[in-house]
């Protein structure tokens, strides 16, 4: 569904991409596990076309489409739809106008906003003065009125207690469940969502790099007892053995 | 009386020469039922506010040109008349005319007091309340006209009156000259709401002169909304607060085409101790220019006042000019302001379009958000005329 070719990308002069190859298959929901200010919001945003994230090399294909040179809207309208992780607020422009502005058929938004308990936000300025947790039952209820076929989920679970957690994790599984081919990129550094939406392959970006691609569940429990400093070395590792054998 | 710019100051080719308007007009026939207008006048009088069909309305004024068309009340205890009319019933009322808005005060205050054409005479009786608003239509017919009304509004003592007024004009009118006198009484305890929507032509001058006289406990509240094109609009209306506690609050909302020019202010003067004001402009240049004035003046102890202007310029030309002005002339005043110009916010647009809106369609939607007007804090059914009005003028914005 997804294919990311040799993908390096700057902001603002600066590289914080660097030849990324990712691929997403129909259906697959893939977990990137980075620590903080390891280019994984920078990946997503790329993907989606935002103007600070400038491609300097490679392609972003999307259904077989190269999508590079399309707008952030034609992007969404294609089928990409993102939770944003720090989403801007806008003065004047209410919840349920946004909601009303995106849905697509058959979504009801007085159902949805009961079940993410964003009823009483309706009505008020988006995203203006939301507590975290808010934030991302807000995002998710624009999403499921969206119903993309590819959600980026920018760490659902950060600053969500473990009740809406739960919650965040049900309405997750709802938009990916709803087609059997709707794939997802989830990114999180704690791995926590993963009791509750499964992801079944896993990569880990370090300094804007991707280095290691697996069960996401293995790799998480790596990364608890050596730190992402060990994925570098792994890939390295792996890369070695790999020119080793090679040479032999 | 301190003033905005006098038209010598004003640039040539923005001057307005009253001799180059016909005089004439109409006449206009009386309707008995405001549905009777031309399909085409009643589009344009709702997309100013007015409802010919009057649902939701407390009586009705409608001036066709230099003719009143139709005047009426449907609530005991508010009084809807033209003001010559009133003037003729009520021997008292001839000390309210010129008495907050100086005849002398420009060419057109006197062009209005030696060629008038009517103008609005509404009020509440005593301890009057009425949930719904009277509406009140200046309307322009004819092309290349002057129309000089002289307005009055008494909210009597306890009473609690609102008004939306329109102003608008045929839809083959391009060019015309409106004078609106305006002087609002707020009694002891009253509560005027007047909301006004400017509905003009590219070619329109208008030019409002506008002054309320707040007393003891009253509140006025004053709602401008100025969406579409008009070629040049001056005012600066003021409210002086007479009375212990008075409040005043001005809203405007305005957006300038390109070719317009709105130099729009808000003046109030607090003389009373205790009394509070608040002005509060939203200006949106789409390529016109704006000059968003505020000034507040505190004459007396523990008086509180704020004026805030936020300009957005959505265009690569325009002009959005906030004079704010803050004066205080005795001890234990409390005066603020605060302004900014700028533009939207590139990651709220590309946040709306991550959504799957068009980058218009997102600017359109911040814009609309921007001029937000549930900050006027106007009654429930108002705010739904309101909101009707500008969802009309919106379609044109874009």
């Amino acid at each position: 569904m997804l294919k990311i070719k040799n993908l390096t990308v700057k902001v603002s002069g600066k590289e914080v991409l660097t030849d990324i190859n990712l691929d997403i298959r129909k259906g697959q929901r893939m977990a990137l596990l980075g620590p903080n200010g390891s280019g994984k919001t920078s990946l997503l945003m790329a993907i989606m076309g935002f103007s600070d994230y400038r491609i300097t090399r490679g392609d972003i294909i999307f259904n077989g489409k190269r999508i590079n040179d399309l707008s952030i809207d034609e992007r969404a309208r294609s089928g990409i739809g993102v939770m944003f992780q720090r989403p801007p607020s806008i003065r004047g422009v209410k919840t349920r106008q946004m909601v009303q502005l995106i849905k697509r058929d058959g979504f009801d938004i007085d159902r949805d906003a009961e079940e993410l308990k964003l009823k009483e936000f309706l009505d008020r300025d988006i995203n203006l003065g939301f507590s975290g947790g808010e934030l991302k039952r807000s995002e998710l209820l624009q999403l499921v009125a969206g119903s993309p076929r590819l959600s980026l989920f920018d760490e659902p679970e950060s600053g969500v207690d473990l009740e809406n957690t739960v919650l965040v994790g049900r309405v997750m599984n709802r938009i990916l469940d709803r087609d059997k081919d709707n794939a997802a990129l989830i990114i999180t550094h704690t791995g926590f969502i993963f009791d509750y939406v499964e992801p079944d392959e896993g990569c880990v970006l370090v300094g804007g790099r991707v280095h290691c691609m697996g069960d996401p569940k293995e790799i998480l429990e790596t990364i608890k007892k050596h730190g992402y400093g060990w994925c570098v070395t792994c890939e390295g590792e792996r890369l070695k053995r790999k020119s080793r054998g090679k040479g032999g | 009386m301190r003033r905005g710019k006098t038209e010598k100051e004003i640039p040539r080719k923005r001057r307005v020469d009253i001799r180059s308007y016909r005089s004439q007009a109409g006449p206009r026939a009386y309707v008995e039922d405001p549905r009777e207008l031309s399909p085409d006048q009643k589009k344009n009088m709702l997309s100013a506010g007015v409802d010919p069909s009057q649902k939701g309305r407390s009586g009705t004024y409608i001036q066709m040109d230099h003719d009143v068309v139709h005047a009426n009340s449907l609530y005991p205890g508010l009084e809807v008349m033209s003001s010559t009319q009133a003037l003729k019933q009520y021997e008292w009322l001839d000390n309210y005319f010129w008495k907050l808005v100086p005849v002398d005060t420009d060419e057109f205050t006197g062009q209005a007091r030696i060629q008038p054409h009517h103008g609005y005479f509404l009020r509440a009786l005593p301890g009057v309340k009425a949930a719904y608003p009277l509406q009140a239509c200046l309307f322009i017919n004819d092309d290349n006209i002057i129309q000089n009304v002289h307005n009055i509004i008494i909210a009597e003592e306890g009473s609690d009156l609102q008004v939306i007024t329109g102003c608008a004009t045929a839809s083959d009118v391009r060019r015309g000259l409106h004078i609106g006198i305006s002087e609002f009484f707020v009694r002891k305890g009253a509560r005027l709401t007047f909301t006004m929507i400017h509905d003009w032509a590219e070619d329109v001058s208008v030019r409002p002169r506008t002054a309320a006289l707040v007393e003891e406990g009253g509140t006025f509240l004053s709602n401008y909304i100025c969406l579409k094109p008009v070629k040049d609009l001056q005012m600066y209306p003021k409210a002086e607060l007479v009375g212990r506690g008075a409040v005043a609050r001005y809203n405007s909302m305005l957006f300038a085409h390109p070719g317009s020019h709105l130099d729009a202010g808000s003046r109030v003067i607090l003389k009373a101790e205790g009394s509070r004001a608040e002005v509060v402009a939203r200006a949106v240049s789409a390529g016109g220019d704006i000059i968003a004035r505020g000034h507040l003046k505190g004459e007396a102890k523990g008086i509180k006042a704020h004026l805030e202007c936020r300009g957005l310029m959505v265009a690569a030309k325009g002009l959005i000019h906030a004079i704010p002005e803050l004066e205080g002339t005795v001890e234990g005043v409390e005066l603020s302001h605060e302004a900014a110009v700028g533009r939207i916010a590139r990651d709220e647009i590309e946040y709306l379009m991550a959504r799957g809106l068009s980058q218009g369609e997102a600017q359109a939607a911040i814009v609309r958000g921007f001029l937000d007007t549930s900050i006027m804090g106007l009654p429930d059914p108002l705010q739904k005329e309101v909101d009707k009005a500008i969802t009309v003028c919106e379609k044109e914005m874009f």
